[in-house]
């Protein structure tokens, strides 16, 4: 299988605070900075690191952040995981749209963060909290 | 005419940094007369909608103390950025650079009369 995605690097941050989330970000721009992805590429993934990471931080009572370096069919790429063990998203198809909040912020977060990334996984259950799968590839 | 605050940001922001910076903007503009504030985020490597909603609400309160706010010198690759997560930042003025943003503050200036 050509398609497989190899992780080749994982790094994980905690995320309490919103330090850690600086943190994070940091994480993510010196990786992307590592394999070369591009000034727009980069921003666009480390905005998006921010908005997830605050939700997790905010609405999920604080979680996990796991950096990886991917690889698929010889492109690499870079994909980020938060996970939280809050109360999840009761209406996940309502949160994935613009506008739509119940935390006092914009609504902007979750379908924002999805335009800025190449693929982009969300589940969420009552039990679990949220997970939030982000891959930007280089091009 | 007052005096211009020029606010140079040069350290990644935060969410509490971003609410001090907020609130001392208004604290500056006014004890010091201020009626006008170019906030330059040249040095901003992102601006998240957190950061942008701190902007935005500076703009309003510095507009409710009478001055208006220039946000300056955004890197073209979050401009992209800020325009694809969804954030137009309507109601802030925005300019190329320092000198650009002094002018249109100018212009501003000069049509109130």
């Amino acid at each position: 299988m050509t398609d497989a995605v190899l992780v080749d690097k994982q790094a994980c941050f905690p995320l309490g605070s919103d330090l850690d989330v600086l943190a994070a970000r940091r994480g993510v721009r010196d990786w992307a900075r590592d394999i070369g992805l591009t000034t727009l590429d980069s921003t666009k993934v480390v905005t998006a690191t921010s908005e997830l990471a605050r939700n997790t931080v905010v609405h999920g009572g604080g979680g996990m952040m796991c950096l990886e370096l991917v690889r698929r069919a010889g492109r690499q790429g870079l994909r980020v995981k938060f996970n939280d063990h809050g109360p999840g998203i009761p209406e996940i198809g309502r949160a994935m749209t613009d506008g739509y909040t119940t935390g006092g912020g914009m609504g902007i977060g979750l379908p924002g963060a999805r335009r800025l990334v190449n693929d982009f996984e969300i589940t969420s259950t009552a039990a679990g909290g949220t997970c939030v799968t982000i891959v930007r590839w280089k091009v | 005419m007052g005096t211009c605050l020029l606010v140079t940001i040069q350290v990644d922001m935060y969410d509490q940094l971003a609410i001090t910076l907020q609130n001392d903007l208004a604290r500056a503009i006014a004890a010091q007369d201020t009626n006008c504030v170019l906030l330059d985020i040249s040095a901003l490597e992102i601006v998240d909608s957190f950061i942008g909603r701190m902007m935005a609400n500076t703009a309003a309160i510095g507009r409710i103390l009478g001055a208006e706010t220039v946000v300056v010198g955004m890197q073209p690759a979050v401009a992209i950025t800020l325009v694809e997560l969804g954030l137009s930042l309507r109601g802030i003025h925005t300019a190329l650079d320092v000198e650009r943003g002094m002018a249109l503050v100018e212009r501003a200036a000069a049509a109130r009369g």
